[in-house]
C-alpha cells in the first residue's frame, strides 16, 4: 500500500509527517471515547422505547401532540449539510490548502451547527407550550433525556470549532492542531449519526404510533 | 433580600443541624456516639496528616514531586494510598455492622437510620473507592513497564482520573462529618433512594460520588486499553504480554462499556431528584425496573472488572513463585476473554425475582452458570503451573492457596444463586451477602494485597517484611472464612440482609463466630499497617536496588527499583513471552546499549488537582443547593481544560548523556551485586539480582 493507513476515519497521510504518526494513538483513543458515549446513547434510545407507552404517557400529551415534524425536518437537513462542510474542512487540512480553505469551511459549519441549535430551541420551546414537559410524564422524562443530551453535544462541538478556530490563528497548523481537528471531525460526524437515530425512532417513530 | 434569604443563597441547605457532633450532645445515645466518633477521627486524620506533613517539611516535594506529577508510577501510588487510607474505613464500617448484629437481638446499639448509612458507605467505598482504585493503582504502576512502554498513552488524563476517583473518595468522607448519606445501599435502587422518600442531601451524595468517580474509571479504562493497543515494546504482540497485561485489556474493555450504564443511571437518578423527571417515581408513568436493569448492567461486569485483575495478579505470582513458565498460556487468555464477554450477558440474576416470566429468567440462569466453565478453566491452569515446580510458600503463594480453595467455593454457591429456583429461596439474605464477599475477598481482596506484596519492591526498592505479610495473609484467610461461612448459614436460617436486628435468638451463636472473624480481619488491617512501618524502619536491610527480587519473568523486573522516571534506558526488544527470565537465562539481560538517546516525558502539570479540588465543591454545592458556588466550580473546570489546550509545550526532554549516566550507574551496581538464590530471597542478602538455577539445588550458600 502506498499510504500506511493508521487509523479508521480519515487519514492524514504520510506527507504530513509527524503529526500523520501522532495522530494515530490520539485518533484510536478518541475512537475509544466515542464507543464509551455511544452506549450512553444507547442506553437513552432503550430508556426512550421502554417509555412509549400508555403507561410511560401517563394520560399525558403524546408524541403526535407535541412533535413537529417540519422543523425537525430542517434540523435535519441543516445538521446534515454541516457534515458536509466539516469533510470539506478535514479534505483542506489533508490537502494542505492551508488555514484558509479550512477555517472558512469550519466556520460555514459552525454557523450550521448554531443554526441547528437555533431550531431545536425553537422546537423545544413550541414542546414546552404544548405540555411536553419532562416533569409531566416518563415518557416526557425520557425525551428530554435523550434529544437535549444530543443537543449539548452539538453545543459542545460548536465550542470546539470556535477553540479550534482561535489555535489555528495562534498556533498555525502545528501537529496537535491538525490531530485535534481530525478528532473533531470524527466528533461531528458521530453527532449525525446520533441525530440519524434520534429522527428514525424518535420522531419517525412517532408517526407511527 | 431578608437576611434569611441572604444566608440561604450563601450555604443552600446546610445548617447547624448537619454537623453530627451537635444531635450527639443533645442526645448522646450510643448510635449518636459511634456517629459523633467516626465524624471526629474524620477530622482528626485530616489535621493529624496536615500536621504530619508539616512536621516532614514535605508539602513542597508534596505538590511538586507528587500531586502534579504525570508520572504513571507515582499516580499509580497514589491511587494505592487513597484505596488503603479507605480501606481502613472500610473494613472497619465492617467491623461495626457485625458488632451490631452480634448484639443485635431485640436490639443492639446502632439505630436504623444508622444501621443503613453504613452499609450504605461500606459497599460504595468498598468498590469505588477500595478495589477500583487498588486496580487502577496497580495497573497504573505495572502494566506499562510489563509492556516496555515509558508512559500511559494519554499521561494527563491519568492524572486527571485520579483526581475525579479522589473527588469522590472526597466526597464521601465529607458525608461522615456533614449531614448523612444514603441510607439506600450501594445500589440505591429508587423509588427509596428518590425525593418521595429521602428528601434529604444522603442520596444525593451518593449519586455525585458515583457520576465524578465514575467519569474518572471510565477514562482510565480509556487510557488503559489505548496503552495496552498502542504503546507496547518492540517485538511484544498481544500474545507475547504478560498475563496481567491481558486481563487488564479485559478490565478496561468493561470500564469502557460498562461505566456508562452507571452514569446514565445515576444521571437519571439526579434528573429526578433535581429536575422534578420522572424516570424512577412510582408516579407519572416513571420505571424504578429501568433503574434495576441499568444499575445491574453495570454492577455485574463491575464484578469482574474486579476479579479479572486479581486473576492477573494470580496469573504471575504462580508463575514467579513456582519457577514455571505459565500453564496453558492461551486457554487463560481466551477464558479471560470468554468472561469478559459473558459478563455482559447475565445482569439479570441479580433480580430474577423481580417479576420476569420464568423462562426469561432461564436463559439468565443459564449464561451465569456458563461463566463457571471459563473460570474453572483458570484454576486447572494455575494448579497445572504449580504443578512440578519449585514452589516458594511466601506470601503471594499463601494468598494464592487460600484463593484456591474459598474462591472455588464462592463460586459454587454462586452458580447455586445462578439457579432462579434457589434464587427465589435465598435472594436478600445474608446467604447472598456470604456469597459476594466469598468471591470479591478471597478473589479481589487476595489477589490485589499479593500484588501490593509483590510489586511494592519495585515501586519503593525494598520488600515488605515477610513474617508480617504472611501473618496478613492468614488474618485475612481465616478471618474471612469465620466471619462469612456463618453467614451461609444464617441465609439458611432465613435472616434478610440489611437488618438491624433480629428476634430469632438461634442466630446470635452464628452471629458471635461471625463478630470473632471480623475481630481477625481487622488484625489484618492492624498488621498491614504495622507490616508497611516495620518494612520502613528496616528499609536498609530489605533493600532490592537491583530490581529482581523474586526471580521475576517479566519486563517490569527488568529495570532498577524503583525505575527511573522513563522506565527503561532503551526501550526493551521483546523476543519470547517471559522476555526477562528468557533473557536472563541467554545472558540478553543487564547489557549495555549501544547508544543512549534522548527520552521526552510529559511536563508536571496543576490540572488533576484543580480538577479535584473543584469537583469537590461542585458535587458538595450539588449536594446542599449552593447554587453559585456550583456554577463557580464548573466555570473554573471548564476554563482550567480549555486553558490547558492552549499549552502546547507539555513535555520536557532528560538528555542522553543523563539517562547513560544513570544505567551505567545502575549497571555498575548490578555486577557489583552478588545474586541470591530462591530459597534465600526472603532474606537481607537479597539485592535484586536473582541468580541463575539450572539444577534443583546447585549448593549456593544461602
Ligand atoms: C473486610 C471485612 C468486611 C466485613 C466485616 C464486611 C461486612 C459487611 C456487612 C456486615 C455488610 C452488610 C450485610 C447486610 O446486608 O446485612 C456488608 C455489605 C457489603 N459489603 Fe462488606 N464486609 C467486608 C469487606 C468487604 C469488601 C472487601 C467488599 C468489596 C470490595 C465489600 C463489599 C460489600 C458490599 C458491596 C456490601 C453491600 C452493601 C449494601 O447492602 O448496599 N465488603 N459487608
Ligand atoms: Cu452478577
Amino acid at each position: 500500500m502506498k499510504h500506511p493507513i493508521l487509523h479508521p476515519g480519515m487519514n492524514l497521510g504520510p506527507h504530513h509527517g509527524q503529526a500523520h504518526y501522532d495522530a494515530e494513538r490520539v485518533t484510536f483513543g478518541f475512537w475509544v471515547f466515542l464507543m464509551s458515549d455511544l452506549i450512553i446513547f444507547g442506553l437513552m434510545f432503550a430508556t426512550y422505547v421502554t417509555m412509549a407507552n400508555p403507561t410511560g404517557l401517563a394520560g399525558g400529551p403524546g408524541p403526535k401532540d407535541a412533535y413537529d415534524l417540519t422543523n425537525v425536518y430542517a434540523q435535519t437537513m441543516v445538521l446534515l449539510v454541516s457534515s458536509v462542510t466539516f469533510g470539506m474542512a478535514s479534505l483542506a487540512m489533508r490537502f494542505e490548502r492551508g488555514s484558509g480553505p479550512i477555517t472558512l469551511w469550519l466556520c460555514i459549519t459552525l454557523a450550521l451547527g448554531l443554526g441547528f441549535l437555533t431550531l431545536e430551541l425553537l422546537d423545544f420551546s413550541n414542546m414546552v407550550e404544548a405540555g411536553a414537559v419532562p416533569s409531566r410524564s416518563g415518557f416526557w422524562s425520557s425525551f428530554w433525556g435523550l434529544v437535549p443530551l444530543h443537543g449539548l453535544h452539538v453545543f459542545v462541538g460548536c465550542l470546539w470549532i470556535s477553540i479550534m478556530m482561535i489555535q489555528m490563528r495562534i498556533f498555525g497548523l502545528a501537529p496537535v492542531i491538525k490531530t485535534r481537528i481530525l478528532r473533531l471531525g470524527l466528533f461531528w460526524h458521530f453527532l449525525d449519526l446520533i441525530w440519524i437515530g434520534i429522527f428514525t425512532i424518535v420522531y419517525l417513530g412517532a408517526l407511527s404510533s | 433580600m431578608n437576611p434569611d434569604d441572604t444566608i440561604h443563597w450563601l450555604i443552600g441547605r446546610l445548617g447547624v443541624s448537619s454537623l453530627p457532633i451537635l444531635p450527639a450532645i443533645e442526645n448522646p445515645t450510643a448510635s449518636e456516639l459511634v456517629g459523633a466518633g467516626a465524624a471526629s477521627v474524620a477530622i482528626f486524620g485530616a489535621i493529624g496528616a496536615v500536621i504530619f506533613i508539616t512536621w516532614l517539611g514535605a508539602w513542597k516535594t508534596l505538590w511538586f514531586d507528587w500531586l502534579t506529577s504525570t508520572d504513571h508510577k507515582r499516580i499509580g501510588i497514589m491511587y494505592i494510598v487513597l484505596a488503603l487510607v479507605m480501606l481502613a474505613r472500610g473494613v472497619i464500617e465492617g467491623v461495626v455492622m457485625r458488632t451490631q448484629q452480634a448484639f443485635g437481638l431485640d436490639g443492639g446499639f446502632l439505630a436504623p437510620d444508622h444501621f443503613g448509612e453504613l452499609f450504605t458507605t461500606h459497599g460504595t467505598i468498598m468498590i469505588f473507592f477500595v478495589a477500583m482504585p487498588l486496580i487502577a493503582g496497580i495497573a497504573n504502576y505495572v502494566m506499562p513497564l510489563q509492556i516496555g512502554a515509558r508512559d500511559m498513552s494519554f499521561p494527563v488524563m491519568n492524572q486527571i482520573s485520579l483526581g475525579l476517583t479522589a473527588t469522590g473518595a472526597a466526597l464521601i468522607m465529607i458525608s461522615l462529618v456533614i449531614a448523612q448519606f444514603s441510607t439506600g445501599s450501594w445500589a440505591a435502587y429508587p423509588p427509596y433512594t428518590g425525593l418521595d422518600f429521602q428528601p434529604g442531601p444522603g442520596p444525593d451524595y451518593w449519586i455525585w460520588t458515583i457520576i465524578l468517580a465514575g467519569i474518572g474509571t471510565t477514562m482510565s479504562g480509556i487510557n488503559f486499553a489505548v496503552t495496552i493497543y498502542k504503546e507496547r515494546a518492540p517485538g511484544m504482540t498481544l500474545f507475547r504480554m504478560p498475563l496481567f497485561t491481558w486481563t487488564m485489556l479485559c478490565t478496561s474493555i468493561i470500564m469502557i462499556f460498562a461505566l456508562p450504564p452507571l452514569t446514565v443511571a445515576a444521571l437519571m437518578q439526579a434528573a429526578d431528584r433535581y429536575l422534578d423527571f420522572h424516570f424512577f417515581t412510582n408516579d407519572l408513568g416513571g420505571n424504578m425496573m429501568n433503574y434495576v436493569n441499568l444499575f445491574w448492567l453495570f454492577g455485574h461486569p463491575e464484578v469482574y472488572l474486579l476479579v479479572i485483575p486479581a486473576y492477573g495478579v494470580f496469573s504471575e505470582t504462580i508463575a514467579t513463585f513456582s519457577g514455571k513458565r505459565l500453564f496453558g498460556y492461551n486457554s487463560l487468555v481466551f477464558a479471560t476473554m470468554a468472561i469478559a464477554v459473558l459478563s455482559f450477558s447475565v445482569w439479570l440474576h441479580h433480580f430474577f425475582t423481580m417479576g420476569q416470566s420464568a423462562n426469561v429468567n432461564i436463559a439468565f440462569g443459564i449464561a451465569s452458570m456458563c461463566i463457571a466453565v471459563p473460570t474453572g478453566v483458570k484454576i486447572y491452569d494455575w494448579m497445572a503451573t504449580m504443578y512440578r515446580g519449585r514452589i516458594r510458600m511466601s506470601v503471594p503463594m499463601i494468598y494464592a492457596i487460600g484463593f484456591f480453595y474459598l474462591f472455588t467455593v464462592g463460586g459454587l454457591t454462586g452458580v447455586m444463586l445462578a439457579n432462579p429456583t434457589i434464587s427465589y429461596q435465598v435472594h436478600n439474605t445474608l446467604f447472598l451477602v456470604a456469597h459476594f464477599h466469598n468471591v470479591i475477598i478471597p478473589g479481589v481482596v487476595f489477589g490485589l494485597m499479593s500484588g501490593y506484596f509483590y510489586w511494592f519492591p519495585k515501586a519503593f526498592g525494598f520488600r515488605l517484611h515477610e513474617g508480617w505479610g504472611r501473618a496478613i495473609a492468614l488474618f485475612w484467610i481465616f478471618g474471612f472464612s469465620f466471619t462469612f461461612f456463618p453467614l451461609y448459614v444464617l441465609g439458611f436460617m432465613g435472616m434478610p440482609r440489611r437488618s438491624v436486628s433480629y428476634t430469632n435468638p438461634a442466630f446470635e451463636p452464628w452471629m458471635m463466630v461471625a463478630l470473632f472473624g471480623a475481630g481477625l480481619i481487622f488484625a489484618a488491617l492492624v498488621s498491614l499497617f504495622i507490616q508497611l512501618r516495620v518494612s520502613i524502619r528496616d528499609r536498609e536491610n530489605l533493600a532490592v536496588p537491583v530490581g529482581d527480587p523474586w526471580n521475576g519473568r517479566t519486563l517490569e523486573w527488568s529495570t532498577s527499583s524503583p525505575p527511573p522516571h522513563y522506565n527503561f534506558a532503551v526501550p526493551p526488544t521483546v523476543e519470547d513471552r517471559d522476555d526477562f527470565a528468557d533473557a536472563k537465562a541467554k545472558g540478553r539481560a543487564y547489557q549495555e546499549p549501544d547508544a543512549y538517546e534522548d527520552i521526552e516525558v510529559p511536563e508536571n502539570t496543576p490540572i488533576g488537582m484543580i480538577i479535584c479540588v473543584f469537583g469537590t465543591l461542585l458535587g458538595f454545592a450539588l449536594v446542599f443547593y449552593i447554587w453559585w458556588l456550583a456554577l463557580v466550580s464548573a466555570v473554573v473546570i471548564v476554563v482550567a481544560i480549555i486553558a490547558r489546550t492552549f499549552n502546547l509545550s507539555t513535555t520536557r526532554t532528560i538528555p542522553a548523556a543523563e539517562v547513560a549516566e544513570e544505567h551505567r550507574a545502575w549497571l555498575a551496581q548490578v555486577r557489583a551485586t552478588k545474586a541470591v538464590t530462591r530459597e534465600a530471597e526472603t532474606k537481607s542478602t537479597n539485592h535484586g539480582l536473582a541468580g541463575l538455577e539450572t539444577a534443583p539445588s546447585d549448593g549456593e550458600p544461602a
